[in-house]
């Protein structure tokens, strides 16, 4: 069962990317990333990770991706149609590039496995999940040993909205 | 399942920067740096899974930093397109007006 939806998800993932890299309408390219976004959070929910997954729908799929959608409405961008793919030499480079990294990982995980499995089983991660529930075993950590990290990604998120209003006010 | 899931972070990721070496709108080549970011996103949760929850945490972080770079560039994108009336990348070749 976690196989067969483990490799639905996975195909709609793959799928989805594809059209975000090939369609030529903007919208269409942000609604083909929401269904990658979605079935990744699917993803996470079959490694355990289910507040990841929430966030990820939420923050991510919910939030970001409406934000890109305000802009393209705001710059009224939807009725493009025209093709925007570069020349052949982009495409060489591109394929090339993509090639190289793809080739890296293939004789990575071709060159065996056995190392994956000594990693470990997860049995931490299911005792965790089962003492604290699916928030709280991301938040003890999150607020003990990692919460100085916590609070700079707040004064980032600062920053980034100050940056924000700055660079998109109209000059005066 | 950890094998798939780095085939399948892999796979997205490589799409991501395809998309970014080949496309010429700014707004689609933001999109796939955001599928790069979640085809490591992916690689990370799939690793947390054995190793322990700190790859979780690191995502929650990822996504944070994602969030704060879509504004910027966002904010960045309209700018642009105020002065040049277009988001298509070859025809800003300035760093300065």
């Amino acid at each position: 069962m976690t196989e067969t939806l483990f490799f639905v998800f996975a195909a709609v993932a793959v799928g989805s990317s594809v059209g975000v890299v090939v369609s030529r309408s903007p919208v269409a390219s942000l609604l083909f990333m929401v269904a990658s976004l979605a079935s990744t959070a699917g993803i996470f929910v079959l490694l355990e990770a289910h507040f990841l997954a929430a966030i990820q729908i939420m923050v991510y799929a919910g939030a970001i991706m409406v934000l890109f959608l305000f802009v393209i409405m705001l710059l009224n961008l939807g009725h493009e149609y025209r093709r925007d793919i570069r020349g052949n030499v982009a495409m060489i480079i591109g394929f090339a590039v993509t090639g190289g990294i793809g080739g890296l990982l293939a004789r990575q995980l071709g060159s065996g496995t056995a190392g994956l499995e000594a990693l470990g089983t997860g049995d931490a991660i299911d005792a965790a999940l089962r003492e604290h529930g699916a928030v709280g075993a991301i938040a003890r950590p999150l607020f003990t040993d990692y919460v100085v990290a916590f609070e700079l990604t707040g004064i980032l998120l600062l920053v980034a909205i100050v940056g924000a209003l700055l660079l998109a006010k109209k000059a005066s | 399942m950890l094998a798939e899931s780095l085939v399948l972070a892999g796979l997205i990721f490589v799409l991501g920067t395809l998309g970014v070496i080949v496309r010429r709108n700014a707004i689609i080549m933001f999109l796939c740096i955001e599928l790069q970011l979640n085809a490591v996103n992916l690689t990370f949760v799939a690793f947390s899974r054995y190793v322990g929850i700190e790859g979780q945490i690191f995502v929650f972080f990822v996504m944070t930093v994602a969030a704060a770079e879509a504004a910027v560039g966002l904010a960045i994108i309209i700018s642009i397109f105020r002065h040049y009336e277009t988001v298509n990348v070859d025809n800003f070749n300035l760093l300065k007006w």
